[in-house]
This record gives structure tokens, C-alpha cells and sequence, in this order.
């Protein structure tokens, strides 16, 4: 196959690179910059221009890059790689490499609904898919997003007109644009996170249109108490610089995530609402990508993959293999907990946002 | 349905009780009484019996969506829930009517009770017609007969005497019992108080807490009274004028289970005693396994005693609540106990007995006759305040009855295996399952003996599932073999002999005390330790 798994991640030899490695390597191919998939550390990238953008603002100014345009094909070892729109986070891309008569597509992670924040997804005729299967089980059916920001938004009036501020967790890159596009900045102020700012500055950079923020902070606490709705990430939930936002009648909390879809994470998290939003594919979207991109081969990776695989070979009748994810394996006994988690930590299983 | 729909999901998705009892009060306040009548019904307990629906859920589900069934039980694992499930795999419905909560349980849920397969199937397809994704989900648990929602028999009291406008004590007694999901039943817990409406129904039963740290710190000896924590059936024995009645803890009516109690119970009329139901042989109590047993056969056995030969069922009676008619609640333990000692002082029958108090001059003393309560047959120590009086569940009489349980037994034990949990634990693997190593062979190979998923915290938890992800040797659908490599610490309340692990061991109430990252699998436990601990009759 065109790409085999290795400790430092999937490595092409026909084209020499790493697509997402892992761990540092001379060159890498990266479909996005969410953490589980660029590392830091790495000679030299290839990825689209609004994704190395993000990986400077997050890892390093000096980051050695080159940027490729949507569809223009570069000529790697044998390989002719091109990226083309994944429409999970500005800039995220899917990875075709052709080589001889093959044609293999990384789909990284993806979305098929409609996203005013990123690049529209664009299906990749190949023989061989790899795809993410973060909700690979049909239990996963996003509600149209539309209709998630219509409640998002009356949830937030019906808390300001309470005196209660309103807080929606996410990811502070892609998920959180996202959500600032939706919300109605008519109902009050908006503040966020300090890990938002860099992101958000990439993403007006890009031309996309995001409502004034506040920068979530001690100046703009009295502005957003009460009346405000503050986007930052999960890990500011119970921090002393969240309880400087209370409201007179406290706060409310909202997580927003594909995983709200099922009650029992909704529990698990103890917020106060779940919104069912998400940047992957749900089951009806990765069912159809499999078909649309007319592949003989489907490999599934990062999420339900023992299941989707399942599905795929047995249900449509095509030959699926899985590829191993990052952390299989690599706990020793003694400390079973893994450092640095992606996204919901919540295991193989990454967060819906990396 | 939709306002019902709205209040589950809304009691689910709050943790302040405050909030519950505010959500209950708006929806009792403007809901037509047939309606309140079975939300208090369901939130006490008074659920429909399962309709036997549930394979019929998931094959109706199948069929409609053409999913294979692994496929759904991989769902089934990851939601955690099987209503949730199917109601997550159906397609959304064309339209949705909103019928009222008690036409939906009348025609949707009790019609489904002793109909045909075909007629169930018929039922349940036309409810999916007109439910919405929210209220299929209600519908299922409604169903299935296992409808719960967080919310405590206290809160549907709170809300009551709100809505009421009457005091909580009276609400609370008159909720005792299975609630029937009657208007005129509603209309009557939220009625005017009137004399004598309680004789049938027991008091709300007092709650004893947990022993909290050390027993020093109780204070005087002398305050307190020690006495044998039974291992039985907390019930209270109610004699009337022309009644007598056994009802449990768990407020149901079990007398007709213990005819000789009833029939030992021969004092006047307004005397509520409140006591253990234990069974009885020559050694003293018998376990609560084989009390469960009589329990369990509903149908009286005949009044020929004999048919238990020496194992008869007594009453330990230890607290009086009302003695000629009169409620004797708020005085003192120490009075009311001097009331039940006169009473029962001469009683004929030794099927009624009272619980004895245990002397004791120091902590200390009362510590050796704790550690010696299993070869006694007890569960350790009750310790009563002299001076307390006797509350409401776990209110009133503020520490005035504390458990001083036996220390459960513990050992180290191997993680081999886990599955994901249910509810708020879903698709994260929680149902462990332990074993101990078996070193008859060689070499030594791991036995299991228990499966427990309490007892770690959140952290833990989510840490131990993604290792348990990156550990697995095996599957067999949403069971994992894992390494064998993780040794935690396993609290268990009693042990005997059972084909049900390979060990040929089953413990009671196993628990997770502590995650042992500092032991290898290799220094866990083993089978001939387990083994040990088995009670010298079964050993």
C-alpha cells in the first residue's frame, strides 16, 4: 500500500513523508492543525496556507512551511500529492496521493454539512479511502446546524434576560469560529477565551466574518456578567477565571459537541445544557463519503473503526482494513494514564473538534 | 406527552434538587389531575411492570432502520441505554400529535400489557407515528418498565406541599406506599388534612447514617445505646382495631409473607413497632439470602408452622412509634425504648422479641464486640442517641442513629476484562471484571471472581477507559479482554461458592476501593486467599 503505519505515523515511501506523523520526522503532509494531527518539531510541512498559519500561531513563528494551494499537485519521490477542502477547521484538508495507476485519499477529519467558517467539503474520487470514523456509529445524526444555533441563541436570551451569563465550551480552534459565526451578537456582549484570539485572528485573516469579541478577561468581566454569553475551552469549567463572570443569578454552562447527541455524556459532563454540533462527519455523512468516492479499499482510522469497518465490509461489500491510532499501545503499565489527550479525553476516541 | 417529555428530560438534565422541585411544581400547578397523578406515580416508584416490549423494541427497530444487530448492540453499548438507542436510530417522524400523558400510558403503554405480539407491534409502530425523536425515547422507558429519573421521593413530596400548601410530614406519610395513578388518588394527597388518615400506611421510616470517621468522637459513652445492626428486613409492625400490617422499608406490604407475625402480634390496637424481620434458626439469625428466599415466595405458606421446622421468622422489634393511637415520635429514644420494653415485657410468643441493648462502659469495649458481630450473624453496631428523636428518613433527629458496620473484606484483585456502563457511563468502559490468580497449575493462570464498576472517581475513570482501549487483547462486542496488568484494591461484604465466575466464588456488594498503580498483576491476590474468607460452614 501506498501508506503503511510506523511509530512516528503513516509513511509514505514512494514520496518519502509522514502524513500527520506523530512524532518529529524530516517531512511531514498535515490535513489540519489540530493537535492529534500536527506535531511539533518536524523539518519541514506541507499543508494548506491557513493551516500552517494556525500551527505558527500555536507552536512556532519560524516554523518551516510550504504552503499548497487547494488541488495544485506537487511532485513528491514517485507520488504526486494534492490537498483538497475537508471542511472540518479553516484550512483542513484531505490528502490524494496518486502513484503509478493508484490513487489513495487521507481524509484527515471532515464534515459534510454546510459551514460558513471553512472551506465546503469536496468528495475525492480514489481507490483507496482512509477515513476518520470519530462517530462512526448511526446513533450519530447531526440535527441541521441551523436549528442548533436558533436554540443556542434562545438559550443565551433566556439566560441574560435571567441574569445568568452563558458559557459554551469547545474547542478553541475551528468549533469555536464556528459557534462565534452562529451566535447573535444582538443579545449581548460576546467574550472569549485567550486561546481563542490567535485562531480568531487567523480566521478574519482568511476573510471570515466573526462578530466583535471581548477578550474574556478581569477589564471585561463587568461587560459580560449577566448578559454575556463567553466562549472558551472545557478546561476552563470550575477555574477561578470563570467564576469571575458570574452573573447575578450564577452561570449556565453549554458544551457543544457531537458527543451531547447521547444523554449519558450530557451527564457525564454536568453541564447545564448539551448542543449537538459538530466539525466530523456524523454516520449518513461517512456512509456517503464511502460511496461517493468510489474506493474498492477503505481503511478507517481515529474512532469507532473496528465498527465502521465492520459495516463497510459487510454491508457494502468492500474491503476495509484499520489503521492503528496514536495511542494504542503505548502506555506502560505503571502509568496508565497518557499524557497530553486529544480533544474529550476520552480515549482512542478523540475529541469531536481535533 | 410534550410537556411530560420536557419535564423528564429537564429533571434529568439538572443536578440542584431546588430546581427539581421547582420544575415539578410548575408542571403539578397547570397539569390536569389525571396527569399529575401518574408523574407522582412514576417519580415514587409506581412504574408499570415491564410490558415484555423490549425485544420487540429492538427488533421493530431493526427491521425499520435494516441495520444489522451487532451493529445495534455496539449502539446499545456506546449509548448505554437501550430506549435511547432505538429512539437515536429511528428516523425522525413525518408528523407528531400531542396526546395527554395519561392517554399515552392508557392506550400506548398498559394496552401493551398481555397483548398478542402482533397487537404489540401494531401499538408500538402507531406510538412511533406520533411521538417525536424526545418523547420515543420517554415512551421506551415508559415501556420497558425501568422509567427512572433522578429525583427523590422527598422532591415529589416538596413539590406536593407546595402545590398543596401543606406541611411535608404529612405529605411524606402520605406517599408511603405504592402511589395509584388515580385522580381522585392526586386529589387526596394534596387535600386538607383530616383526623385519622393515616392507620393503614407506617410512619416514614428514620434513617440511620454511616459512621463518619472515629467512634471517639461521638462524645459520653453514656449518650448512646449500642445494639445489633440485623442483618434482616426493616419493617414496621402496625396493629389496628381490627388489622395487622407488615410493611418493609421499601413500603411494601409484606405481611402475607410472615402469617406467624401476624398472628404472634397480639396488642392493642394503635401499636406501631418498628423492627427487624429476621429468620431464625438454631444458631441465631440465619443469612439474608436465605430471608430473601421466603420473601421472594409471594404466596403464603400455609400457617403449619412446622413446614419451617426451626427456622421461624421473628420480629426484633427496637423503637415504638405509637402506643394507644398516639404518636410518640418526638420523644426521646429512651423514653419511647422504655414504652416498648413494658409491652413486650411478657409476651407470650417468641416471635416477637425485643432487640437487645448492648452494655458497654468504653469505645473501646464496644470496638470488640463490633469485630466479633460476624460470628453473631450481624452486620456490626447500631448506636442510638438517648436523647434523639426518631426523623424522618435521613432528616431530624440529627445524628441521632448511627450504622457501625463490620469492615468489609478486601483484596487485590486483576483487571482481565470491561465492558461500557450505562447512563452517564456510557461507551466509558466501567463494568470491570476481576480475578485473582489460581496457583493449583502451573503456570499460575487468573480466575475471575467478581465484576464491580463503583468506586472510582471521575479522573480515574476516564483514565482507566482509554487504557483499557489501548490494552485490549480481545472483543467480544463491547467486551474487552484487557492485559492483564492493572491491580486494584476490591471491598466485598460477604463471599460463598458460585458457578457464576470461574473462581467457583461470588462476593456481595464488590467495590473498587483504590486503583493499585504501585502493584504489578503479579503480586495480586490469589484464589487460596479468597478462598479463605469463606464462612467456616462453606469452606
Amino acid at each position: 500500500m501506498l501508506l503503511e503505519p510506523t511509530a512516528e505515523g503513516l509513511w509514505c515511501e514512494a514520496g518519502g513523508f509522514h502524513v500527520d506523523p506523530w512524532r518529529p520526522v524530516p517531512l511531514a503532509v498535515v490535513t489540519h492543525a489540530h493537535a492529534d494531527h500536527a506535531t511539533p518539531g518536524c523539518g519541514r510541512y506541507l499543508a494548506t496556507e491557513r493551516t500552517l498559519d494556525v500551527m505558527r500561531v500555536r507552536f512556532s513563528k519560524d516554523l518551516e512551511g510550504t504552503p499548497i494551494d487547494w488541488s495544485e499537485p506537487v511532485d513528491l519521490g514517485r507520488c504526486r500529492v494534492s490537498l483538497h477542502p475537508a471542511g472540518h477547521v479553516l484550512g483542513s484538508a484531505q490528502i490524494r496521493i496518486e502513484c503509478d495507476d493508484e490513487v489513495l485519499c487521507v481524509t484527515g477529519d471532515y464534515k459534510r454539512e454546510a459551514d460558513p467558517t471553512v472551506e465546503p467539503y469536496e468528495v475525492v474520487p480514489c481507490d483507496t479511502l482512509l477515513t476518520e470514523s470519530t462517530f462512526g456509529l448511526p446513533v450519530y445524526r447531526w440535527p441541521d446546524p441551523r436549528a442548533v444555533f436558533g436554540r443556542m441563541n434562545a438559550w443565551w436570551r433566556e439566560n441574560a434576560a435571567a441574569g445568568r451569563t452563558t458559557v459554551f465550551l469547545s474547542y478553541a480552534f475551528g468549533k469555536a469560529q464556528r459557534i462565534l459565526a452562529g451566535l447573535d451578537p444582538s443579545i449581548g456582549p460576546i467574550g472569549v477565551h485567550g486561546s481563542l484570539v490567535g485562531p480568531n485572528s487567523v480566521y478574519t485573516r482568511a476573510g471570515i466574518e466573526l462578530p466583535d469579541v471581548l477578550r474574556a478577561d478581569a477589564d471585561s468581566a463587568a461587560t459580560l456578567a449577566g448578559g454575556g454569553a463567553i466562549v472558551c475551552p472545557p478546561s476552563a469549567t470550575g477555574t477561578p477565571w470563570i467564576r469571575r463572570f458570574n452573573g447575578p443569578e450564577g452561570v449556565r454552562m453549554g458544551f457543544v459537541s457531537g458527543w451531547m447527541q447521547v444523554r449519558g455524556r450530557r451527564r457525564w459532563r454536568a453541564v447545564d445544557r448539551g448542543f449537538v454540533l459538530s466539525d466530523h462527519a456524523d454516520w449518513d455523512g461517512l456512509i456517503s463519503t464511502i460511496r461517493e468516492c468510489g474506493a474498492s479499499r477503505v481503511g478507517v482510522t481515529h474512532g469507532s473503526s473496528e465498527v465502521l469497518a465492520r459495516y463497510v465490509r459487510e454491508m457494502m461489500g468492500l474491503e476495509t482494513f484499520v489503521v492503528p491510532t496514536r495511542y494504542v499501545g503505548e502506555s506502560p503499565p505503571t502509568s496508565p494514564v497518557p499524557a497530553d489527550l486529544p480533544g474529550d479525553g476520552r480515549g482512542e476516541v478523540p475529541g469531536d473538534g481535533p | 406527552m410534550k410537556r411530560f417529555t420536557d419535564l423528564y428530560l429537564a429533571l434529568d438534565g439538572t443536578n440542584s434538587t431546588a430546581e427539581k422541585t421547582m420544575l415539578l411544581v410548575r408542571y403539578l400547578d397547570s397539569a390536569p389531575d389525571s396527569d399529575a397523578a401518574w408523574v407522582v406515580a412514576l417519580l415514587t416508584g409506581n412504574r408499570p411492570k415491564g410490558t415484555g416490549a423490549t425485544g420487540i423494541l429492538r427488533d421493530l427497530c431493526l427491521r425499520h432502520t435494516g441495520h444489522p444487530r451487532w451493529l445495534f448492540d455496539e449502539c446499545r453499548a456506546a449509548v448505554g441505554d437501550l430506549s435511547e438507542t432505538v429512539a437515536l436510530l429511528l428516523p425522525a417522524p413525518d408528523s407528531a400529535t400531542d396526546e395527554p400523558l395519561h392517554v399515552v400510558m392508557r392506550d400506548r403503554v398498559l394496552a401493551l400489557v398481555g397483548a398478542s405480539v402482533a397487537s404489540r407491534e401494531r401499538i408500538i409502530l402507531e406510538a412511533w407515528s406520533v411521538l417525536d425523536a424526545d418523547s420515543r425515547l420517554v415512551y421506551h422507558k415508559l415501556v420497558r418498565g425501568g422509567f427512572r429519573v433522578g429525583v427523590q421521593r422527598k422532591t415529589v413530596a416538596k413539590a406536593l406541599a407546595t402545590v398543596g400548601g401543606l406541611d411535608l410530614d404529612l405529605v411524606v406519610h402520605r406517599l408511603v406506599g405504592r402511589f395509584r395513578p388515580d385522580p381522585a388518588e392526586y386529589r387526596r394527597l394534596i387535600a386538607a388534612p383530616a383526623p385519622g388518615e393515616h392507620l393503614d400506611r407506617p410512619y416514614p421510616f428514620f434513617l440511620a447514617r454511616g459512621l463518619d470517621g472515629d467512634v471517639d468522637a461521638l462524645g459520653v459513652p453514656g449518650a448512646w445505646t449500642a445494639e445489633e445492626k440485623w442483618d434482616g428486613i426493616r419493617a414496621q409492625l402496625i396493629v389496628r382495631r381490627d388489622s395487622v400490617r407488615l410493611w418493609s422499608r421499601g413500603e411494601e406490604s409484606i405481611g402475607a409473607g410472615f402469617p406467624e407475625l401476624l398472628a404472634a402480634a397480639r396488642l392493642p390496637p394503635g401499636t406501631v413497632l418498628d423492627g427487624e424481620v429476621l429468620l431464625w434458626g438454631d444458631a441465631g439469625p440465619r443469612s439474608f439470602f436465605e430471608l430473601q428466599r421466603r420473601l421472594n415466595r409471594r404466596v403464603a405458606p400455609t400457617p403449619q408452622l412446622s413446614l419451617f421446622g426451626e427456622e421461624s421468622a421473628r420480629f426484633i422489634a427496637y423503637d415504638i412509634l405509637e402506643s394507644d393511637g398516639e404518636d410518640l415520635r418526638s420523644e426521646s429514644f429512651e423514653s419511647r425504648r422504655g414504652r416498648l420494653e413494658r409491652l413486650l415485657a411478657d409476651h407470650p410468643s417468641k416471635a416477637l422479641a425485643v432487640s437487645p441493648i448492648i452494655p458497654f462502659a468504653e469505645w473501646s469495649e464496644l470496638a470488640a464486640i463490633r469485630a466479633a458481630s460476624v460470628e453473631r450473624g450481624t452486620e456490626g453496631l447500631m448506636l442510638k442517641r438517648r436523647d434523639s428523636i426518631y426523623g424522618v428518613g435521613r432528616t431530624g433527629g440529627e445524628g441521632g442513629w448511627i450504622k457501625w458496620k463490620v469492615d468489609p473484606f478486601t483484596l487485590d484483585a486483576v483487571l482481565v476484562g470491561a465492558q461500557p456502563g450505562s447512563g452517564r457511563r456510557a461507551n466509558l468502559h466501567t463494568d470491570c471484571t476481576f480475578a485473582v490468580w489460581d496457583r493449583r497449575e502451573e503456570p499460575a493462570r487468573l480466575v475471575t471472581f467478581a465484576k464491580a464498576y463503583s468506586g472510582l472517581d471521575r479522573t480515574e475513570i476516564e483514565s482507566l477507559d482509554r487504557w483499557i482501549r489501548a490494552n485490549t487483547t480481545g472483543r467480544r462486542g463491547p467486551f474487552r479482554e484487557v492485559r492483564p496488568a492493572q491491580v486494584f484494591e476490591i471491598a466485598f461484604e460477604g463471599i460463598q461458592r458460585s458457578s457464576r465466575h470461574r473462581s467457583g466464588l461470588a462476593v456481595r456488594f464488590p467495590r473498587i476501593l483504590r486503583w493499585r498503580t504501585d502493584k504489578p498483576a503479579s503480586e495480586a491476590d490469589d484464589l487460596e486467599s479468597l478462598a479463605g474468607l469463606l464462612p467456616a460452614s462453606e469452606g
